[in-house]
């Protein structure tokens, strides 16, 4: 059957360099050191309302990003501070946004949720769970429309697989041979709700089966297999074939949000996962047995990345919060008369 | 007996149609289900198949006939035993019986129905005495009359020529050539590219829209009818309307939501509702309610213009109606501003859409008992453009906010609000409001008849505010 779906064999082997491997190892690096430094900011208060961290996932966004060409495009749902900086936004206008100050990505005016960069191709940052699906599809419509060979990478949780308007749009997108990646972050808990406690069809790689687009199952933990399925999806769209659907399985160890009671999974669970199948420590061992580098070199990195996290930190707190005229400001665009 | 066969309609707000051919001759014997005939409107094209057997005894409208009126009898067709000389023709052949229950029928007991909206598809509307000037129309200029339905189409056609990056999407836009024809050969002009059917799916091509829109492109999403556009709701406000602010005005979503608003005719509950004060009270959106073809015409070209998300709506009932349009290369009318309809010093009446019309009778109504009204068309219900009511109120003292949907946290409710929070000391009465009664649409010809405010209504409330009732 065309297609059946089939599980990408994971594997330790895959071919990278020790530059590439590097590069992953920091930029996934940066993802956590970030995110834990928002969390500590949280709990400062510095940072309010809600904040969704993305500790755990971020081989996920690393290894789409790795496959991803120069104008392609992503967008997601609340979840989003690790696609900004996998996207190269800069980590100071992230954490100014989290601090709700002026020099934030959107002046303050959208919070954690709600971040947005043209330029990077970063088209939010949604809160509405799913309705970013169709959006995304939306952008690979304006693709095929402008034949600029974008492929739009649209990325969900497991919860919003569920979602009405994701069929819609997986139906459309199919129909119409749509440049879009649809990338479900099965990161196992809907809120608190886990995968078999919300879906009759658990392997949601499966989902595309009715509408025709072909589905992979992808170890989110291991960077290097996200790579190589992502780039196997993107090539599929870029040439005209349509959507694909990739499952990626992973795991976030914090909370849903800030205000998560931790009651709905054993505290064993996420220490066996953090331990077992840590996507950052996963790069590290094959870093250090390849003999691309050593502890020294890494612990130097980390340092590097320690400081830009904290130059970020630093930065989003002192930055002044926006001018009360911009309360009134980007409600509408100005025509003129 | 010979059995008529009468014009059918075709929906219910038909009244007469085009015999556009007949697919049998006198003579023929038929069974039912057969096709007889090809009747057209500006709508719709459909057969009409036999419902009884027999032999066609005459054919008494002719082929190509234009205006033949809902329930005359076209045909005769004669059951066994019947001899084509025993035809009498029928004597009711010009239809003048308004009194009957055919569909889409203005029956003498249902006032607010029997208004030009109901007559059939080139009834020209009634004009207020002293149309004040819109400034935006050029005097000394050609001008067409058009029919709403045509005018949109004209509007969306010109864009399209003129942006390649303007495109229409909708469920039947395209192959159907629109559910009521707004859309009717953009898909022979542009193709299949920017003319696009969509599945029945309003909440996945809404986003869809919004996510072309985000990418560069302009796209104009049609909705059957706003009623089902409570599907793509989230796709409107949220997603549409509140970007830009979200993101500091990084991001743009050019994007025109339309299609018909509010009452048909005898369609129900659940397709009859009238949206303009659920997206008139959203920061982030442009909100657009046009009455007559010129300004569906200007304001729709300006909202595909516009680079912020606008809700355009229309109303199925004046879809056929025509009006002067000026003959222009570039006839824009800038969103936002309100148009006085019709001078007056007595009392100001506001209203937009199809309620323009009811207003503008009302006034005429008004005149014979000596009360000069001043009509009002917002036009536009975001922004909203109070500056032109509170100048007439304080000219005329006294307000009648009318609009088509429920009164609670209405249009009217917010006009009636502004002007006693910016004109209290100019008020001679306390502001008036003419809307919907507070229930779903009933289905009944007598209950919708009850349940939705008309010309009357609006002269009732006019004279109180006048105390002259």
């Amino acid at each position: 059957m065309a297609n059946e779906s089939k599980k990408t064999t994971s594997s330790e082997a895959r071919k990278t360099d020790k530059g590439e491997l590097l590069g992953y190892y920091r930029d996934m690096l940066l993802i956590r050191r970030f995110e834990e430094r928002a969390g500590q900011l949280y709990g400062m208060g510095q940072i309010a309302g809600f904040c969704h961290l993305y500790i755990g996932q971020e081989a996920v966004v690393t290894g789409c990003k790795a496959a991803m060409k120069d104008g392609d495009q992503m967008i997601t749902g609340y979840r989003d501070h690790g696609h900004m900086l996998a996207l190269d936004m800069d980590p100071k206008g992230v954490m100014a946004e989290l601090t709700g100050r002026a020099t934030g990505y959107s002046k303050g005016k959208g919070g954690s949720m709600h971040m947005f960069s043209t330029e990077k191709k970063f088209y939010g940052g949604h809160g509405i769970v799913g309705a970013q699906v169709p959006i995304g599809a939306g952008l690979a419509f304006a693709n095929q429309y402008l034949d600029n060979k974008a492929v739009s990478l649209a990325f969900f949780g497991d919860g919003a697989s569920n979602q009405g308007q994701v069929y819609e749009a997986f139906n459309m997108a199919k129909l119409w041979d749509l440049p879009v990646i649809f990338v479900i972050e099965n990161n196992q808990y809907a809120m608190g709700t886990s995968v078999q406690r919300a879906s009759a069809e658990t392997e949601l790689f499966k989902r595309g089966i009715s509408f025709e687009i072909e589905g992979r199952l992808v170890d989110g933990m291991d960077v290097l297999a996200v790579r190589d399925a992502a780039a196997e999806a993107i090539k599929h769209a870029r040439s005209g074939k349509g959507p694909m659907i990739l499952e990626m399985k992973t795991y976030r160890y914090r909370g849903h949000s800030m205000s998560d009671p931790a009651k709905y999974r054993s505290r064993d669970e996420v220490t066996k996962t953090r331990a077992d199948h840590d996507p950052i420590d996963a790069v590290k061992t094959r870093l250090l047995k390849e003999g691309w580098a050593d502890e020294d070199e890494l612990k130097a990195i980390d340092k590097d990345i320690k400081a830009v996290v904290k130059e970020s930190a630093d930065f989003a707190i002192e930055s002044p919060e926006p001018d009360p005229s911009e309360l009134w400001t980007d409600v509408l665009i100005d025509v003129e008369a | 007996m010979a059995i008529d066969i009468q014009m059918p309609a075709l929906s219910p707000t038909m009244e007469e149609g085009t015999l556009a051919k007949w697919m049998v001759k006198e003579g023929d014997s038929v069974q039912s289900g057969d096709i007889l005939a090809e009747i057209e409107t500006d709508k719709a094209t459909m057969e009409v198949e036999a419902i009884d057997e027999g032999t066609i005894g005459k054919l008494l409208v002719a082929e190509g006939s234009e205006g033949v009126k809902v329930g005359v009898v076209i045909a005769q067709l004669l059951e066994d035993g019947d001899s084509a000389d025993d035809l009498v023709a029928p004597t009711d052949v010009t239809n003048d019986d308004k009194g009957d229950d055919k569909p889409g029928s203005t029956g003498p007991d249902h006032p607010e129905n029997d208004s030009a909206a109901r007559d059939g598809s080139e009834a020209q509307a009634p004009v207020g005495k002293a149309v004040a000037n819109d400034p935006d129309i050029p005097t000394n200029i050609k001008m067409v009359s058009t029919t709403v339905r045509d005018a949109l189409r004209d509007a969306m056609a010109e864009e399209m020529r003129r942006d390649e990056t303007v495109f229409v999407m909708g469920e039947e836009v395209a192959e159907y050539q629109g559910a009521y024809k707004v859309t009717r050969e953009l898909l022979q002009e542009f193709g299949a590219k920017r003319v696009i059917d969509t599945p029945i799916t309003e909440h996945g091509f809404a986003g869809i829209g919004v996510g072309a829109a985000f990418g560069g492109l302009r796209p104009i999403v049609e909705f059957m009818t706003w009623n089902f556009a409570m599907q793509a709701i989230d796709h409107v406000i949220n997603s549409a309307a509140k970007t830009l602010y979200m993101s500091g005005g990084q991001m743009r979503c050019p994007i025109v939501f339309r299609g018909p608003n509010g009452a048909a005719s005898r369609v129900g509950a659940q397709h009859s509702q009238d949206y303009s004060s659920w997206y008139a009270h959203v920061p982030g959106l442009k909100v657009v309610a046009p009455y007559d073809a010129a300004d569906a015409k200007g304001l729709l070209k300006a909202a595909i213009r516009d680079p912020n998300p606008v809700v355009f709506l229309e109303h199925e009932l004046i879809y056929g109606e025509s009006f002067d349009v000026p003959d222009m290369d570039d006839f824009i009318i800038p969103i936002g501003k309100a148009k006085i309809r019709r001078e007056g010093s007595d009392v100001t009446i506001t209203a937009h859409s199809r309620m323009v019309q009811f207003a503008l009778e009302a006034a005429e109504i008004l005149a014979q008992d000596g009360i000069d009204a001043e009509v009002i068309d917002m036009r536009t219900l975001r922004p909203l453009d109070t500056d032109t009511v509170i100048e007439s109120v304080k000219k005329t003292n006294r307000i009648v906010c009318a609009e088509e949907g429920w009164g609670q946290h209405g249009v009217g409710a917010e006009i009636a609000a502004r002007v006693v929070a910016e004109a209290f000391d100019y008020l001679d009465a306390p502001p008036a409001r003419v809307h919907q009664k507070d229930v779903p649409l009933p289905y009944a010809a007598n209950l919708e008849a009850l349940s939705l405010p008309g010309t009357e209504d609006v002269v009732k409330a006019a004279k109180a505010v006048c105390y002259k009732d």
